[in-house]
């Protein structure tokens, strides 16, 4: 590994580099720029059956500079630090920007937003694993699948991934913030068979900024097997109207999509289901979603947004209602509104939970569909409506009947957003939007 | 040009720009080749990239933001049985070439360095496309003037268009593979693509449409036979058929799929599950089925990388193999998989010319290249004709596969239903869902109308996207679950 990681003497931090970017658009003419820079290494290893299957070493590099003539500005981004190709990305730039529109809302981020100190927020703890050691975590997490079920009889193999990396963002107003982080994983993905020739695949992963935190990797081995398991001779149902329980990392993606639907360049394109929805109540009066960007160790936790704009705790949506959108500086200035520490995405954005957990939420339900996969893209952010192909379970009677597969699911956002029963307290915090499982009053089904 | 001239030239081209500059000749390729083939290692490869790009978008009548990109590196891989050992480095360096060889073949263990002499030779390629530069094929104002014409054209059309959205967008890759079987090859991808989505807007409902394409070639395919504009229009009009849209239907029915696009079907339902690493491991739902049944007697389905300037072809892969023909239905008659080197050897099968990879910092797997079912006999008038009750499903977004179970979709973006023989109303929000392994036999007519899609297919696998094409006649599928609303 080393001989992948080692940087030559005399090499120049990454914050001298963006530093020599910015001074070489200055000396371009541009009235301003921005630098990201940003430099990774890591490996992953996978064991199949038993045998490594493949070793991958990760270096990533590379440094976007984005310069303003003005109101004018281009962009140009380079794998390659030595100065001649930072200095053809400049020039790249400068190119682009005399062709580009002027556009008055173009610009840095307000100085007035930035943020000011940069909180540790414990995001990095390099792990100091050999491959060998990596390998035989990968093997005992395999092992552990194959183990746990007579009928998981093969495997797409387990993984065992870390990442360690530190990122540069510098303006020529004079910010500059470096983060160091780290991500670290495990992961098995293993196939039953049905005995009747069908067969099921289906998957469990831990991702972890300290591997402190990660959980034996036996659990991981045993969560994919017992998952994939329990959808052996899966079948279609009938199409009908029922309420539908989505599993926490599934419900996941709803979020993502009301994200989508309020951030700015959605907003200001009128290309959103929900223009012009602040101030409205989208969920039932007990909702509750949150932004926590300085939470320790967590997975979207980060001390400033992709502008150097301060984060902070802010609610998104409070007794249902929206209380704002996911805005950068530019769709900020575009909306007449003020930057929400957007840029870039959201961090950390949190689901308040309910009481129950997920048995609860079935019980619940009593009878309905609950959702363990989604496949497909059939979203239109437009008009918000939604169907895509799911797989998961019937229930009767608040507890799982038989597996369920090859229907889709369908309905409009809004009124999925408005017929949302119960958030269950099983949070998954594996990504940078945690929440538990949904319970939706009701969804089309389409089946046999 | 003849292939071998088109061959050699790239060859020439792609020493000169990416070993050249570092003093790399062949001893130093021996050198880096001879630190992984030690005794337990069957196979090596490096593959040196150089790739600029550059995208330039439009939104509210102006171009207001451009970028470009510039990368280079080499990614150098060891196999050792069903192991394999991958390690790149961004510098095209010897010592940053041997530290990843280093590292690549520690997945072998108990060899020993040797001295390699490959004797390296001039692999074949084919002569699908020139080695044009996109980047430099148009000034860039001219670049911006198109984005701008798109965009008028767009709202002179309708004056309920409330929003266009265009983006312009140009690669060129030089890439030079180098084997230790001692064949080197190498190629230069132009590649050009051109977007357009609308919004459109009445009474305060909205409503989108998307249309584009592209090819290997430079920007010039968009000026010729109208192109630009006709992604303008056909977006307009793709927005305006689905304003008046109504939900679509729920549940199990006779769908019509239209020409080219809704190939995208077979690249989902078919395609994937013959992927060669799949197979290999057992665990695509088409395993050990080769010479079965899976489809009606009227389909035959290949994957064909030697199609000229489509964007899912490529004169030679990402392993140094020429792209070819491959048959993978043949009416109805499982014949083939698609194979990249490894997986073939392993399965005691011939690469198929589908070994390919997002970028040097990639492993290479078997992917697609332009997948498509050849045409039938039947005028499309008459299955639409043939059809009681449907869905009449034209364009689509995405779909995506489970391979293992074999399920599938994709999601219309254009359709209609199909009432005694007619087509009627549109609805909106249908998503087919399907079994890939058992779809295929519920085709009952095929069309005469083959068409492949307009260069806009980017299939993502591992976290690896590559261009794709995909293509077929207008298909009748009797028995498949469509996923809207209205029960």
């Amino acid at each position: 590994m080393d001989a992948m990681t080692a940087k030559g003497k005399g090499t120049p931090s990454l914050e001298d580099l963006a530093g020599q970017a910015l001074d070489l658009a200055r000396r371009q003419g541009a009235s301003a720029a921005e630098v990201n820079a940003g430099l990774g290494h890591g490996f992953s290893v996978t064991v199949r059956k038993g045998e490594v299957e493949t070793v991958e070493h990760h270096r990533d590099k590379s440094l976007s500079v984005t310069v303003f003539f003005g109101d004018r500005s281009g962009s140009a981004s380079t794998s390659d630090f030595r100065t001649q190709a930072l200095s053809e990305a400049v020039v790249a730039a400068c190119a682009i920007a005399r062709h580009t529109a002027a556009d008055p809302y173009n610009g840095l981020a307000d100085p007035a937003h930035l943020a000011r100190e940069i909180p540790d927020l414990d995001l990095h703890h390099p792990w100091p694993l050999s491959v060998e050691e990596a390998i035989v975590l990968a093997k005992r997490c395999e092992d552990a699948a194959f183990a746990a079920d007579p009928r998981i009889r093969n495997s797409e193999g387990a993984s065992v991934t870390t990442h360690d990396g530190v990122d540069v963002y510098a303006t020529s107003h004079g910010f500059l913030g470096t983060v160091r982080a780290s991500r670290h994983g495990v992961s098995c993905a293993v196939l039953g068979e049905d005995g009747q020739g069908g067969m099921q695949r289906d998957y469990e992963y831990a991702a972890v900024r300290d591997p402190r935190d990660l959980p034996d990797v036996e659990e991981v081995g045993r969560g994919a097997a017992r998952r994939t398991a329990r959808r052996l001779g899966a079948r279609q149902i009938k199409t009908c109207q029922v309420p539908v329980l989505f599993e926490a990392p599934v419900a996941r993606s709803l979020v993502s999509h009301l994200v989508s639907a309020i951030s700015g360049p959605s907003l200001y394109r009128r290309s959103s289901f929900l223009v012009d929805s602040v101030g409205t109540a989208l969920f039932p009066a007990w909702t509750h979603l949150y932004e926590e960007p300085h939470r320790k160790k967590a997975m979207g936790s980060a001390p400033f947004d992709g502008e150097g704009v301060e984060t902070r705790y802010r609610d998104l949506v409070t007794d249902g209602v929206l209380r704002r959108y996911c805005l950068d500086s530019y769709s900020a200035r575009k909306l007449g509104l003020v930057t929400t520490g957007n840029a870039g995405g959201v961090h950390n954005l949190i689901v308040a939970s309910g009481t129950e957990d997920l048995a609860g939420l079935l019980r619940q339900m009593g009878r309905g569909l609950f959702v363990t996969e989604l496949i497909g893209f059939g979203i239109n952010h437009v008009t918000g409506d939604y169907s895509r192909g799911a797989a998961g379970f019937w229930v009767e009677d608040g507890q799982l009947a038989y597996p369920v597969e090859e229907i889709t699911i369908a309905a409009n956002l809004r009124d999925m957003y408005k017929g949302l029963v119960a958030v269950g307290r099983d949070v998954d915090t594996r990504r940078n939007i945690c929440t538990g499982s949904w319970l939706l009053e009701r969804m089309t089904v389409a089946g046999g | 040009m003849t292939t071998e001239t088109l061959h050699s030239r790239n060859l020439e081209r792609a020493r000169e720009s990416l070993l050249a500059p570092a003093g790399i000749g062949a001893g130093e390729l021996d050198q880096v080749m001879g630190r992984m083939l030690g005794h337990q290692v069957d196979y090596a490869d490096l593959y040196f990239q150089y790739s600029r790009q550059e995208s330039w978008s439009l939104e509210e009548g102006q171009v207001k933001s451009g970028s470009r990109h510039i990368e280079q590196g080499v990614g150098v891989r060891a196999i050792a049985g069903e192991k394999t050992g991958f390690a790149y480095s961004d510098e095209i360096v010897l010592p940053a070439l041997l530290d990843a060889a280093t590292a690549a073949r520690a997945i072998a263990r108990g060899g020993r360095e040797q001295t390699a002499a490959l004797a390296a030779r001039d692999g074949r390629a084919l002569s699908l496309y020139e080695p044009s530069d996109p980047l430099l094929s148009l000034e860039d104002a001219a670049k911006v003037a198109l984005l701008e014409r798109v965009e008028q054209e767009a709202r002179r059309l309708d004056p309920r268009v409330k929003q266009v959205m265009a983006s312009l967008g140009g690669s060129q890759e030089t890439v030079l593979v180098l084997r230790s079987d001692g064949v080197m090859a190498a190629d230069v991808r132009p590649l050009v693509r051109l977007n357009v989505t609308v919004i459109v807007e009445q009474d305060g409902r909205r409503e989108q449409g998307t249309a584009g394409g592209g090819a290997r070639t430079d920007y010039g395919y968009f000026l010729a036979e109208d192109r630009a504009l006709s992604y303008a229009r056909e977006a307009v009009r793709q927005a305006l058929v689905n304003l008046a849209a109504s939900p679509a239907p729920a549940g199990t029915m006779q769908v019509v799929l239209g020409p080219g696009w809704p190939g995208i079907l077979l690249h989902e339902a078919i395609g994937h599950g013959l992927e060669g690493d799949f197979n290999r491991k057992g665990t695509s739902a088409f395993a050990g089925r080769l010479g079965e049944k899976i489809a009606a007697e009227t389909c035959t389905v290949v994957d064909d990388g030697t199609l000229a300037g489509r964007r899912g072809s490529l004169n030679v892969d990402d392993e140094g193999t020429p792209t070819q023909n491959t048959v993978l239905i043949e009416r109805g008659i499982l014949r083939g998989y698609i194979q990249d080197r490894m997986n073939a050897r392993l399965m005691g099968m011939a690469p198929t010319g589908n070994g390919r990879r997002e970028s040097y910092a990639h492993i290479p797997m078997p992917r697609m290249t332009n997948t498509y079912m050849l045409a039938g006999q039947t005028p499309p008038e008459e299955i639409i004709a043939s059809v009681k009750k449907g869905l009449y499903a034209v364009n689509f977004g995405g779909g995506q596969v489970d391979i293992t179970s074999g399920k599938f979709v994709f999601s219309a973006s254009e359709a209609y239903l199909i009432e005694n023989g007619r087509i009627g109303r549109p609805v909106r929000g249908a998503t087919i869902i399907g079994n890939g392994p058992d779809v295929l036999k519920r085709v009952a007519m095929v069309g005469n109308d083959l068409a492949l899609d307009t260069g806009v297919g980017t299939c993502g696998k591992d976290g690896q996207s590559v261009p794709v094409g995909v293509g077929q006649p207008t298909l009748r599928i009797d028995g498949m679950t469509v996923g809207g609303t209205e029960e």
